[in-house]
């Protein structure tokens, strides 16, 4: 008993000892004055082999048990000095976070790419492929293999521009419009043919609303059957899925252009509300694409037989279509490479268009 | 082609209203560029009548009048100096908005008396800039005719832009056959019949094979009077704009708008002996009627007298023969002139007329000689005098030709069924003379049919393109397949790519100011334009980064020096096909990461650039890894901060580096400034098969690393060390990392590598890690002389 009772003494006294530890060290002081090699408890541990074994069975489980008691209160008072140290470096090390990121260029894609995936998306959904042709073109695919012979009035009004003449006479020109892309693909694959072609074009003027580079998308159809109805439906679904409208309003106004017949061009209703133009309402009129059936000459100039095969094809700016659709003012700034424009008017890089997510 | 409603009625029995009109005219295919109809706007303004003028008790230049109105007699206080009584003026009261300020009327009071209207000039009607008194109404106009009556504004003019196929549609008649047929009215007929003539006429004609003259036909007036105009004429003539010149220039002017047929008086007076149509000689000069002398070459057909030049064939009269109000004998030419050789001429010359306008698309030359009775006639009665018999040379040029018409073409081309008949009718009312079973003879007036896809076009804008139905198209696949190339899928990941690195997507021209082109390596004969428009777009660009480098001369000097610009685009080595490719260039100028709190500022350098390339690259596909690097690359860039990334010598697929100080310093831009370019046509294809990945293979033992300091000259590259060290073995060493380089002295460099060693089967023992530690020195030192540092 008396054991006992020393036994209970010093259990008191190491657990006030504990509790009163002022720091980590503290207990750790308290930690080898107990447990250490030399500790109070080790000893008794040690002087348990000199014992009778009854005895040393009962002074073991008993210090055992004050053993794991003061290793319990140890522990735990441990934790409370590291609680109490990481709060204190947790406050130590506040920041403030409104503090700007580190700066990073946030990239854009110009307008023209942009209209131009879109434009793909639609047409790529009708099975158009995207063909294209080289900018620096010959007299035949521009303007012969087209129907405009070199004394047609027309060719007169493309403001074409023109190289150098070649010691043979012959100069090359930049394209005046897509069109040529019709006659190198006719030229170079089988009907059925379903092509855009979006790309640069050039023609030598320049005012408030011309620029002598521009983006065209041209279309072309060649198959047997193609007529005029599929080409007004086309026009329109297009120009609903573009425009991302519900409904638009189209006129088809009969006109002329030499590589169609017939021809027409087409204008898009819209509105002006509060300066932003609007696509699919109101009752003005905005022409925005030349279209028309293939003429016979120009499928004959592309190697086919216009007794079999006919077919549509269209031409609009893309850059006309960009500033519609996104109420970009002045198309001259597409062009200028001001990093303000960029900026405002550029796209997200990874705000691709898709049929699945929408085109804008 | 202006025209005025009234105009046309002359020649199109019609109910339509000018909306109707309007409408009709555009579905047809001639659309309404304007139309100025003053009746809305001038509804206001009224005839009044000025009982009184008196002067006003306060001021010496103010009357004082009693005006009556349609709604009673009011006060106005007028400061125009013809303001009398007895006179009819234009009368506004308040609440009417005045055309020239748009601001409404109100009462006010001058001077200390009420004027309870205002009566109007010229200049505020916008009639004309006429301000010094107002408007004096002649006729016998009663009081409350709205003014747009009395003045003769209540024709509304119609303004069309007429497509270069449709010659037949420069003049009245041509319009009112188009509405006809449409459905808009009837057609008046015309009176053709010739007029007799009463002798002979005294000048000949002549027409020369090789002139572009086919047909002429002349007649001779003698003893008429030349004048102004009567003011019907004047009055049509000005509803369109022309200025009325004499009544014999204004019936000519007048039938050019009317029929679309061109004609020219001269003072037979002033002709010496006969006229012919002939070519021009060369250096033969004319002082035409603008005022201005041409020179002519022998490509030129002019008119002439026995002695000289005296008109520009189908162009512009000359000044020497022309009519005055003088003129008592003329001489009257309706002749048809090759639209080819017309517009050459007119081209050169540089003329642009009325006649010209209309020879060069093609007037009717069936019309010739009717032409010539039509003026006839509005000569003699207009002028008087007698005229002679016709003289004609030359012959109608032949252009008859007809087509057929399948019944089953409207539908398969235009896509819409209409009636045979329908069609039949169509075709007739527009001239064509078509047997029932579709064999259609195209009318004189229309050059532009050549053949059954335009007969199918005639019926159809005829018909109304909005009765055409909407037809979906076949969809080749039910879900649709890819359909880009390569090529362009690469184009689209480059230029994605650059924009996820922060890069602003440029378009800037394909051309260029000759002097860009040459720093460039650009600057070919063949590549030059011969008509630019300006100086700084002479030359096709050779390459993307002259303009970028421009674009950002342009934006540093409006305060943005950081940026990085780039764009995917074509540049051109030559005038053929093959010639252009397709680049994704860039270039980044100032700060790559600018000053900020976090610390860390750094200028944008030529490993940036070198990190846009391998990443556009490797967008697209390519084991960048496996591409060789190599320093130097094309003359505009710093010859000692530059690199080229190439699959070998002979393929080099980018550019990278610090753009030579010499190349900024001539475009007077700032620099430093680095750049790339990527020929994305070198790019090889894919070699992948299929969509199915290589096997994961591997190991679960842990990767360890040892660090190797070596000492090499100068002069190697720290590729040339990678590569030797990660030969050593090829299996274990996973990654060679250059972490540290710094300059020795005695031409001597300090590099030090990480090596990354993946154990395969079994962990490395000290030995294993020993063994290949010393192969690495060995070989550092055999294929670079590199020496481990001590």
């Amino acid at each position: 008993m008396t054991d006992q009772t020393s036994l209970d003494a010093l259990e008191q006294e190491l657990l006030a000892q504990v509790s009163a530890a002022a720091d980590e060290a503290g207990v750790e002081a308290i930690r080898v004055s107990a447990l250490g090699k030399k500790g109070v408890i080790s000893e008794r541990m040690a002087a348990l082999g000199k014992m009778a074994p009854d005895e040393r069975k009962a002074a073991g489980a008993a210090l055992n048990i004050l053993k794991d008691k003061v290793t319990e209160a140890l522990s735990a008072k441990k934790s409370v000095f590291a609680e109490a140290a990481l709060e204190a470096r947790l406050v130590s090390e506040k920041i403030d976070v409104t503090l700007p990121v580190r700066p990073q260029s946030a990239g854009t894609i110009h307008p023209v790419s942009q209209v131009w995936e879109e434009v793909v998306q639609i047409f790529g959904d009708l099975g158009f492929s995207v063909a294209e042709g080289p900018h620096i073109e010959d007299d035949f695919h521009n303007f012969d293999a087209l129907n405009m012979p070199a004394d047609h009035p027309a060719r007169q009004e493309h403001d074409t521009f023109y190289f150098n003449e070649k010691p043979d006479g012959s100069r090359m020109v930049l394209r005046t419009h897509t069109s040529p892309v019709q006659i190198r693909t006719m030229l170079s694959q089988k009907p059925p043919i379903r092509i855009i072609a979006p790309g640069r074009t050039f023609r030598s003027d320049s005012d408030m609303t011309h620029t002598p580079m521009f983006n065209q998308v041209e279309a072309l159809v060649i198959d047997e059957t193609t007529h005029m109805g599929n080409l007004k439906w086309i026009l329109e679904e297009f120009c609903k899925a573009f425009f991302e409208v519900d409904d638009v309003k189209m006129r088809f106004r009969a006109s002329h252009f030499p590589f169609t017949e017939p021809s027409m061009e087409v204008d898009i209703n819209y509105s002006r509300e509060g300066g932003q133009l609007k696509i699919g309402t109101g009752d003005k009129w905005l022409e925005i694409l030349g279209s028309g059936m293939v003429h016979p000459n120009v499928i004959r100039a592309g190697g086919l037989d216009p007794d079999k095969y006919q077919g549509f094809a269209f031409g609009m700016g893309i850059d006309r279509i960009a500033m519609l659709k996104y109420g970009i003012p002045d198309l001259r700034a597409f062009f200028e490479s001001d990093l303000r424009w960029l900026r405002h008017y550029g796209f997200r890089s990874l705000q691709v268009p898709t049929l699945a997510g929408g085109l804008s | 082609m202006k025209f005025t409603l009234s105009w046309l009625k002359e020649h199109l029995d019609t109910t339509a209203t000018l909306d109707q009109i309007c409408e009709g005219l555009i579905g047809v295919g001639l659309e309404v560029e304007e139309v100025s109809d003053r009746t809305q706007e001038l509804a206001a303004f009224k005839v009044a009548y000025v009982l009184e003028a008196e002067k006003h008790p306060n001021a010496d230049k103010l009357r004082l009048c009693k005006v009556e109105t349609d709604t009673g007699v009011i006060q106005v206080v007028c400061g125009a100096p013809n303001a009398r009584a007895g006179m009819k003026a234009i009368i506004a009261l308040p609440g009417a908005v005045i055309p020239a300020t748009k601001i409404a009327l109100e009462k006010g009071s001058i001077r200390g008396q009420e004027s309870q209207g205002m009566m109007c000039s010229e200049r505020e009607l916008l009639l004309s800039e006429e301000h010094d008194g107002i408007i004096d109404v002649q006729g016998d106009w009663p009081v409350g005719t709205p003014a747009v009556k009395a003045l003769g504004l209540d024709d509304p003019m119609i303004y069309i832009k007429v497509t270069a196929n449709r010659p037949d549609a420069l003049g009245i008649h041509g319009l009112a056959r188009d509405l006809a047929a449409k459905g808009l009215g009837t057609l008046k007929p015309l009176n053709t019949a010739p007029v007799k003539g009463i002798f002979k006429s005294p000048i000949n004609v002549a027409v020369d094979e090789k002139s572009s003259c086919a047909l002429f036909v002349g007649r001779y007036f003698k003893g008429v009077k030349n004048g102004p105009s009567p003011a019907w004429l004047q009055a049509r003539l000005k509803s369109i704009g022309l200025r009325p010149i004499s009544t014999l220039v204004d019936i000519t002017n007048y039938i050019t708008f009317t029929y679309g047929r061109p004609l020219h008086v001269f003072d037979a007076d002033k002709v010496h002996g006969h006229i012919s149509a002939r070519l021009a000689k060369t250096g033969e000069s004319l002082l035409a009627l603008d005022g201005k002398t041409y020179t002519l070459t022998d490509q030129m057909t002019v008119i002439a007298d026995d002695r000289a030049a005296e008109g520009i064939a189908g162009i512009m009269g000359g000044e020497a023969s022309g009519c005055s109000d003088t003129t008592t004998n003329v001489f009257l030419e309706a002749a048809y002139f090759d639209p080819q050789a017309t517009a050459a001429t007119g081209r050169k010359l540089g003329i642009i007329s009325d006649a010209r306008y209309r020879f060069e698309r093609g007037v009717d030359p069936a019309f010739t000689q009717t032409g010539a009775e039509i003026a006839t006639r509005l000569i003699l009665e207009l002028c008087g005098g007698e005229a002679s018999e016709l003289v004609i040379a030359g012959a109608l040029p032949d252009t008859a030709r007809s087509f057929t018409l399948r019944k089953t073409r409207v539908k398969s081309l235009g896509g819409v069924d209409i009636r045979w008949t329908d069609q039949l009718r169509i075709l007739r009312d527009l001239g064509f003379m078509v047997s029932e079973d579709g064999v259609a003879n195209v009318p004189s007036w229309r050059p532009d049919v050549k053949g059954e896809a335009d007969l199918v076009e005639e019926i159809c804008r005829i018909y109304g393109l909005e009765n055409i139905q909407n037809a979906p198209m076949s969809r080749p696949h039910d879900i649709a397949r890819p359909v880009l190339n390569p090529l362009q899928k690469r184009m689209l990941a480059a230029r994605r790519t650059l924009a996820t690195r922060g890069f602003n997507e440029a378009v800037t021209w394909a051309f260029l100011p000759e002097a860009h082109a040459k720093l460039f390596g650009g600057g070919l004969n063949e590549l030059k334009l011969s008509n630019a428009i300006s100086s700084e777009l002479t030359d096709m660009r050779p390459s993307l980064l002259p303009n970028l480098i421009a674009a950002a001369g342009r934006n540093v000097a409006r305060g943005f020096a950081d940026l990085m610009l780039a764009e995917v685009g074509h540049a051109y080595a030559g005038d053929k096909a093959t010639d252009e490719t397709l680049r994704a260039g860039g270039i980044r100028r100032g700060a790559a990461v600018s000053r900020n709190v976090q610390g860390g500022k750094r200028d944008a350098d030529v490993f940036d650039v070198k990190a846009d390339v391998l990443n556009v690259l490797e967008a697209c596909g390519l084991a960048v890894a496996s591409l060789q690097v190599v320093s130097g690359a094309p003359a505009w860039f710093h010859p000692g901060r530059s690199g080229t990334i190439q699959m070998g010598p002979q393929n080099k697929l980018a550019y990278f580096g610090e753009i030579h100080p010499r190349v900024l310093q001539a475009m007077d831009v700032k620099g430093p400034l680095v750049a790339f370019e990527i020929i994305l046509n070198r790019l090889p294809a894919s070699k992948a098969k299929s969509n199915a990945r290589a096997a994961l293979n591997f190991s679960d033992l842990m990767p360890l690393s040892r660090d190797f300091a070596f000492v090499v000259d100068d002069k190697v590259q720290a590729a040339e060390l990678v590569k030797a060290v990660k030969g050593v073995d090829k299996v274990l060493i996973a990654d060679v990392n250059v972490f540290d380089l710094y300059k020795l002295e005695g031409g001597k460099t300090s590099l030090a590598v990480e090596v990354t060693l993946q154990p395969k089967d079994k962990t490395f023992t000290d030995a294993d890690i020993e063994a290949i530690s010393a192969k690495i020195v060995a070989t550092a030192a055999k294929a670079v002389g590199a020496m481990l540092r001590t």
